[in-house]
Parts: C-alpha cells; sequence; structure tokens
C-alpha cells in the first residue's frame, strides 16, 4: 500500500483531543455544525487532493509554467484541478453562507485543507493568496471595490496576487519605487516593476487583481510614504464585463528549485504611461493595511511549511518498514534475513525528529488558527483581545519556526530513504526543494528575527510577550502534578532563561549599539521557538496521557505512547539547544558584529 | 421514478480490523466508520440517474444504531432528498435487513432499489438476493452499468464468464459492483444543505420484523501469521520435511 499523504488519526488527535474544536459549536456563528460537519469536510479536502492532485504531483514539478512572450503556459491539468477546489467549496469554507461559504471554524478549515496543502504545495497559493487578497478588500476597501472586486474572485472567476517586492526592495521594502499619480478623475496612474511576484500571470482566470504597493508622487520616504493599490490586469467596462488589457506586462518568469506550480513573475506597470489603479483606503497607510493579507500569509507559509514536513515523514516512515537492509548489531548470523531499516535506531533517531519537527509545527499553526478564529468569535471582548495579543506576537514564530524545520525534516526524510529519497523516483527530494522557499518569503528569517526581538516582545509595554509567557505557565502549572511533572520543570526552567536572556538583551541596547546587541536576534528567535514548540508538545503530551487514560484500542494505545516518545524526544533531544543560543544572546556574543567584510 | 437506495454503516476500508481479545466479534470500538464503498456506489448511480432526469426522488434508508445518521447525512450531502433510519442496536444479518428492506419497499413503492452487492465487514453477498427473493422483484446483481428506459432496466453484470446484460422490468433490484461508477465527494455547501433534508426514523417493530439473528458467530479470529521460510541443505531434507511436517507428500 502506498504512503498515506498525512495520518488522520494525527488530524483527529490535534483537532478534538489537543484543541478541543467541537467546543466551538456553542458559538453562534458555527451552531449548525458538529464533528460529523467537520470530518465530512475534512474528507472531501482529502478526495480532492486525492483525485486531482496526487496523480499530476510530479508532472506540475518537472513541467515548470513557461512564457512564449505573449502567454503563459502551465501544465494543463492545473487548471480543473484548481476548478474542483473552488466547485467543492474548498477554497475559502470559512466565509460566510450568504457568499457560498460553509462557516466552518478556520482550525478546521486549515484541517479541511491540509491534504491539499500537502499534495498541492505551491499550486494551491493561486486560490490561497486569491482568498488573502480578497479578504483584505473586504476589511480596508469601500463598499465599490467590495463590489467590483471581491465577489469574482471568491467565486474564482478572477485570482489575486500581493505585488510588493521590488528588484531594489525585497526586505526592505521602505525603499520601494514604483510610483502612482493621482488623476483628476481620482483614480492613479502607476509605474514601476515587480519581481517575484507569485501568480503575477497565468489563464487560469478572467482577470487577475493586483494588489499593488507604491508610493504617490510626492509621498515621505520610508514606509509612512507606502500606498496600497487594486491594479487590475483587465479593467472592467461599466457593466462589470472585461474591457481592455490595463497596463501591466508580464516581463518574464523566474525558474525556481521548486514551487513549480505557482508562476513567479516580473511585472512591468505603465511601460505605456501609466496602469490604472485604485487607492486602497487613504494614501500612506498601505503597509499597514498590507500587513492584513501579510499576517494571514504568514500563518499560511508556516502551515504550507509544516504539511510538507508531515507528508514527507509519513512517505519516509512507509519507505523505513518496507526496506530491508542490514542487521542489528548484535546479530552476526549472516544466513538471517536482513530487516528493515526502522529496526535501526538511528532510522527511528530520523523519523523521531521528523515526528517530532513536523507535528509540532503544525500543532502551532492550528494554534495560531484557533487564535484568528478567537480573534473574531471568541464569546467575550476579553477573549476576543486576548487571542489578538497572542496571534499578533506569535506570527513571527508562527512564519519562522515551520519554515526553517520543515525543510529540517524535509532534509531528514531524504536521509533515512539514503540514495532513493535523492532521486526523483521518490518525492521526498522535491518536497525539499518545495519547502526550502518557506524561510525567504514572508520575511526572511533574519527579519522575523528583528520583528521578534524588536517589536513584538517589547510592543504595547511587553503585553504579547508577557501573554505567551502566561500561556506557557499555565501549561507547566497543569502538567506539574502529572505524569509528566519531570517535563513541565523542563520547560519552566527554560521559561526562566528566557525571560533572563530577554531582560539582558533588551537592557543592552540602552547602552550598546543596536546593531551589535541584535547580532544574535536570530538565536533569540530559535530559543523563543524552542520552547513554544516545547510547550506544544507537552500539550501533546497531555492530551496523549489522557488518551492512554482511558482505556484505549490497541492502535490508539500505540498512536499515544508515539506522541509521549516524541514529545520526550524533542525535551530531550532539541530543547536543551535553548541553553547555547541563549548564551550567544545573553552574552551579546560580537563574532558576527565584528567580523569585517575584508576579512572574508 | 423513485428510487430507493440503501446504505450500510461499516468500518472504513483503510482500518486494520482486529478480533477483540475474547474472540467474540471485531473490535470496533473507536475505528473510523464509513459508509460500505459498494452502497457509496449505489447512492452515485441514483443520483446520475436523477441528474439525468431519470429519477425524481431519492429515499436513502439505512439500518443500525443512532450513529448510522452520519451514513444517511453522507447520502444525502451527496444527493439524496430524504432518509429513513430504522434504527436498532441487535446485530442485523443479511435477512433481517432484507426483510425491512422488503417492508420499506412495500411502504415506499420505489421503482428502483439500488444497493451495494456486499458489504466489506460481513461479504455475504446475500441481501439483494433475499430482498429480490421476499419482494418478487426481478433483479440485475453485480451491476457494471445500468440503464433505465421505457419502464425497463437494463442492468450489465460481471459474471465469471465476462459481461452479461440483463433487461428487467421495474420495478427491480439492482445491486452494485466496483465498476459501476466513481462515487463523487460532497461539496462543503452541500453538507450544511444535508442538515436540512428530512430523516425518518423508525423500528423494525414499526415495520413488522423480527431481527433476531438466525446464525450464530462461534469465533472471530485473525488468520494464521505466514511462517518464515528456512532453508534446506539438500534434497533428501526437503523430503523428509514435505512428508513429515507439511505432511504433503
Ligand atoms: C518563490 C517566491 C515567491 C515570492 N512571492 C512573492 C509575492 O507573491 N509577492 C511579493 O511581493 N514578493 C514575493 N516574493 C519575494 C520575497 O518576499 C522576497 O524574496 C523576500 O522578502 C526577500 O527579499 P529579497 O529576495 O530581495 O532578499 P533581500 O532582501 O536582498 O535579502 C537577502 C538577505 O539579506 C538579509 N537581510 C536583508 N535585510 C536585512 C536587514 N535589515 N537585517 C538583517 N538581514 C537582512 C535577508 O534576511 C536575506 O538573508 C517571493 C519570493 C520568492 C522567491
Amino acid at each position: 500500500m502506498a504512503a498515506q499523504v498525512l495520518s488522520e488519526r494525527d488530524l483527529a488527535f490535534m483537532l478534538y483531543e489537543l484543541f478541543d474544536a467541537e467546543s466551538l459549536t456553542a458559538r453562534q456563528r458555527y451552531a449548525d455544525h458538529s464533528r460529523e460537519t467537520f470530518d465530512a469536510a475534512i474528507a472531501t479536502g482529502k478526495a480532492v487532493a486525492l483525485k486531482h492532485f496526487l496523480p499530476i504531483r510530479q508532472k506540475v514539478d518537472t513541467n515548470e509554467p513557461t512564457f512564449d512572450g505573449e502567454k503563459v503556459h502551465l501544465l494543463p491539468e492545473i487548471k480543473p484541478a484548481l476548478e474542483a477546489v473552488v466547485e467543492a467549496g474548498l477554497a475559502a469554507p470559512s466565509t460566510d453562507y450568504e457568499t457560498g461559504g460553509m462557516q466552518l471554524p478556520l482550525i478546521v478549515t486549515n484541517a479541511a485543507q491540509a491534504h491539499l496543502s500537502a499534495v498541492a504545495s505551491t499550486t494551491l497559493g493561486y486560490i490561497s493568496l486569491t482568498h488573502a487578497n480578497a479578504n483584505l478588500i473586504e476589511a480596508h476597501g469601500s463598499d465599490e471595490q467590495i463590489d467590483t472586486w471581491v465577489r469574482p474572485m471568491r467565486e474564482g472567476r478572477f485570482m489575486g496576487t500581493m505585488a510588493m517586492t521590488e528588484p531594489g526592495a525585497g526586505s526592505g521594502l521602505a525603499d520601494l519605487t514604483t510610483t502612482a499619480a493621482r488623476e483628476s478623475d481620482g483614480s492613479y496612474r502607476l509605474s514601476g516593476n515587480k519581481i517575484f511576484i507569485s501568480g503575477g500571470d497565468h489563464e487560469l482566470s478572467e482577470n487577475i487583481v493586483h494588489l499593488v504597493l507604491a508610493r504617490v508622487k510626492g509621498a515621505p520616504k520610508g514606509v509612512k510614504g507606502i500606498s496600497l493599490f487594486i491594479v487590475p490586469k483587465f479593467l472592467l467596462n461599466e457593466d462589470g464585463t472585461i474591457g481592455e488589457r490595463n497596463d501591466v506586462a508580464l516581463a518574464g518568469l523566474f525558474h525556481k528549485m521548486g514551487g513549480r506550480g505557482h508562476t513567479s513573475t516580473a511585472l512591468s506597470f505603465g511601460e505605456k504611461g501609466g496602469a490604472t489603479a485604485y487607492l486602497v483606503g487613504e494614501e500612506n497607510k498601505g503597509l499597514m493595511y498590507m500587513f492584513h493579507m501579510m499576517n494571514e500569509a504568514r500563518i499560511m507559509v508556516g502551515t504550507g511549511a509544516a504539511l510538507t514536513a508531515l507528508t514527507g515523514y509519513q512517505y519516509a516512515l512507509d519507505y523505513a518498514r518496507e526496506r530491508p537492509q542490514g542487521r542489528l548489531l548484535a546479530n552476526k548470523d549472516p544466513e538471517s534475513p536482513p530487516i528493515p531499516i526502522i529496526e535501526h535506531a538511528d532510522v527511528r533517531r530520523m523519523l523521531l525528529a521528523q515526528k517530532a519537527y513536523a507535528e509540532g509545527a503544525y500543532a502551532l499553526c492550528l494554534y495560531g488558527s484557533q487564535l484568528a478564529d478567537d480573534e473574531k468569535t471568541a464569546e467575550t471582548k476579553e477573549a476576543r483581545t486576548k487571542a489578538h495579543t497572542l496571534l499578533d506576537f506569535l506570527t513571527p514564530i508562527i512564519k519562522t519556526w515551520p519554515s526553517e524545520y520543515g525543510p529540517q525534516a524535509n532534509n531528514l526524510a531524504i536521509q533515512v530513504m539514503g540514495g532513493h529519497g535523492y532521486i526523483n523516483e521518490h518525492p521526498v527530494e522535491m518536497f525539499y526543494r518545495d519547502n526550502r522557499l518557506n524561510p525567504i518569503h514572508e520575511g526572511t528569517t533574519g527579519i522575523q528575527s528583528l520583528d521578534l526581538l524588536g517589536r513584538k516582545v517589547p510592543m504595547n509595554n511587553f503585553a504579547g510577550y508577557r501573554a505567551m509567557l502566561a500561556e506557557m505557565h499555565g501549561t507547566v502549572e497543569q502538567a506539574k502534578g502529572s505524569e509528566l511533572s519531570l517535563f513541565a520543570e523542563q520547560l519552566q526552567a527554560a521559561l526562566s532563561e528566557l525571560q533572563e536572556t530577554t531582560n539582558i538583551v533588551l537592557a543592552a541596547t540602552a547602552e550598546k549599539d543596536l546593531d551589535l546587541v541584535f547580532s544574535n536576534s536570530v538565536s533569540y528567535l530559535e530559543m523563543f521557538g524552542h520552547i513554544v514548540i516545547a510547550w506544544i508538545w507537552l500539550r501533546q503530551g497531555m492530551a496523549a496521557d489522557a488518551g492512554l487514560q482511558a482505556n484505549p484500542h490497541k492502535q490508539d494505545e500505540q498512536f499515544y505512547r508515539g506522541k509521549l516518545q516524541a514529545m520526550q524526544y524533542f525535551f530531550h533531544s532539541e530543547l536543551p539547544k535553548i541553553y547555547h543560543w541563549s548564551k550567544l544572546v545573553r552574552d551579546i556574543d560580537s563574532t558576527s558584529f565584528e567580523m569585517k567584510p575584508d576579512w572574508f | 421514478m423513485k428510487v430507493l437506495v440503501a446504505v450500510k454503516r461499516v468500518v472504513d476500508y483503510n482500518v486494520k480490523v482486529r478480533p477483540k481479545a475474547d474472540g467474540s466479534d471485531v473490535d470496533i470500538a473507536n475505528v473510523k466508520m464509513s459508509i460500505n464503498p459498494f452502497c457509496e456506489i449505489a447512492v452515485e448511480e441514483a443520483v446520475r440517474l436523477k441528474e439525468k432526469g431519470v429519477a425524481s426522488e431519492i429515499v436513502v434508508v439505512s439500518m443500525g444504531p443512532k450513529q448510522c445518521q452520519e451514513q444517511i447525512r453522507t447520502a444525502l450531502a451527496l444527493g439524496a432528498d430524504r432518509g429513513i433510519h430504522v434504527e436498532t442496536d441487535a446485530e442485523l444479518q443479511p435477512l433481517a435487513v432484507a426483510k425491512c428492506l422488503n417492508a420499506l419497499v412495500a411502504k415506499e413503492s420505489p421503482e428502483l432499489v439500488i444497493m451495494g452487492k456486499q458489504s466489506i465487514d460481513g461479504d455475504n453477498n446475500q441481501t439483494g438476493q433475499m430482498l429480490g427473493a421476499l419482494s418478487g422483484l426481478p433483479q440485475g446483481t453485480f451491476a457494471s452499468e445500468v440503464n433505465v428506459a421505457d419502464g425497463k432496466v437494463a442492468v450489465t453484470r460481471e459474471v465469471d464468464g465476462g459481461l452479461q446484460t440483463v433487461s428487467l422490468s421495474l420495478p427491480a433490484i439492482v445491486t452494485t459492483d466496483l465498476r459501476l461508477n466513481e462515487p463523487r465527494y460532497a461539496k462543503l455547501p452541500d453538507i450544511m444543505k444535508a442538515k436540512r433534508k428530512p430523516v425518518e426514523n423508525v423500528s423494525p417493530e414499526d415495520l413488522g420484523v423480527d431481527v433476531a439473528p438466525r446464525t450464530k458467530t462461534l469465533k472471530v479470529e485473525p488468520p494464521a501469521q505466514r511462517q518464515a521460510g528456512i532453508k534446506v541443505s539438500d534434497v533428501s531434507e526437503l523430503v523428509e520435511k514435505l512428508k513429515n511436517e507439511a505432511k504433503v507428500i
């Protein structure tokens, strides 16, 4: 039997045993739901993934998009597969019934799209970016803009992009130079070059709605002078039908190491005098609006990274059970048959590491989805505010940890399979290539670490930081009297280390060069991330322990034991690394800072 | 034309089943349950008939404990119009199921009854045929193609020698084989709509059926594990083993 894409038992564990998604049905918005409707949605997500995407997975990878100077050509099977997603109602299941959605809680939506994301990888980006784009316009656009652009995007007729990056402005968006000039009719003429724009051109939809960051002529320098515009590929006629081509041209496609389902484009705006652009909200507030989409996209990136790690783990696990090779050290009998490689402890180490990384990462992302939901639908204002504070604080970690450790898990999937993992007869090398993008886009790891330490931690008088620590301390207290008290103590010690380190490094900013003090910011992010994942694992351990107490079925018992063992792996082999990272940070280790470019 | 479709709740085909420790039955505590795959094909066929304008109403029926409602609602999400749940916690054997269905056929007067040729738990392959005998309706079993026209249904059957097509006058019974169609999945908005479709609850007693089992399960045990092979040193040892251990010569 072929490897399963994801473990459904694990999905159910996370949803129902770890995060108690069923309790959401008590909320007005989800009153029609039950575990049955949740499971049915998840089953449909899986069915669409297996039917439409699994058969073309490798083809998508080996047939990257091409541009003939006029049109973009994609593997033809991509279009019907994406249409199947939209038709099944899987594109935006969390939206209202009235707009064709299922009013599915976000955490369940995440699970319902999990198989799709695991199999379709970035190909699904056409759809997810479109809905993130629509969500932004819904939140910050005018009624007319919502009516004109959101509806066709929800229906799958139009698709959307986010166009921020320029050749000279990637991480440093403050330096972007695309400009917009105000016309007498209130619209704008926009010109400039954008690169790396995902889904920036293709023939999949009637129209493409670009959300473009640009500077209105005369705007102040830096981020305070950035505005956000809707720039469609085709202008619309009065009656809403597709009109003339706007002044947006595809300059070319990029050829990538992975993520080949999704076009990466260089776009030229205004080569013929200026693309017609419509301002979203007010001038100079564009970056703030864009964060609406970026924050959503960052959770999406973390989730995609985690799911690619999970599916690679499932593949390697299945392989390790089947592949006979070698004998145990204790067995000297050459007549005895070779054993499946999973019998070797070192192979189990690599599988455990993948399990610990991937299931830890995905649980964190589901927690993020739960917070995104609570932020909107929790019963009390207090609970909504708390969820908002926690999510805002955790976003750099939800984006980065899965993005860094997801590819590491895929790296180990290759290693488990030896040479067979390195060749394209198996998909794990592709998983690795696909996943390798994630630490780069939506803010590189370096940028996220500065965001965490420089902004998110001290923000609002440490509100998010404190709230997150309180959550983790709460779990420690709960676990203390239980079977898992040793793990609770380890986490508590790690939390103390984190607090001390944070105090020291932030105090140092008053005395020392900021670039020196923050030169180990990635180590700080690593430390914080590992502690958050240890916390998520402790919670998984507690849920597994509860499952074991309830006299489970044999298969369930094994499942719970596996959870506890992966938790133990994380606490024994990973969590201690924080002391190394924290030392670099609190000692303000200056090695990288003092290294001179000329010394290389 | 009204179509009656029977669906059974069974252990999901992906689950590795095991006997209970006491060998009394298969252990199904806490395992994933689904619609029997053959029944899914039956639902799909009915929905296709409705989409073609041949069927006007699809009634889906399931028998068994309370949780069978899940499978009924799955069928409603796929396109059935209403459901009937014959609720009982008793063990249901093919004859009891056929009797309940016979009572429902009398009550609902469908022109076509579509059901799976067998269920993947019991693998009995009996219910459709028993319903045929009880109701006196013609039956087309193991269908790989179904065409309804002019008061008749042509059923192409997968038989040992190849394909056989029979023509049955309606009302009739069709049991499905795997190649009849590829079942669809439920669209998300339809999952919610299914919740508003009516499901009638009846008991076997309401239908005047005694469901008491007629056969008794003595023991359930896993198939014997295959033993690892050994290497023999020469032909005479082989012959010796075949004679005395395997006892085949
Ligand atoms: C496949 C793909 C898809 C993408 N999709 C989109 C999209 O849809 N829309 C869009 O707008 N963009 C998109 N991007 C662009 C992406 O967001 C940028 O590549 C990313 O922000 C990094 O910018 P850059 O490539 O210019 O790298 P640079 O900014 O040049 O960074 C290079 C290195 O320098 C480091 N660095 C830069 N500045 C600092 C600093 N201040 N402090 C410390 N270190 C720093 C970075 O961490 C990185 O390691 C995509 C990119 C790729 C590869």
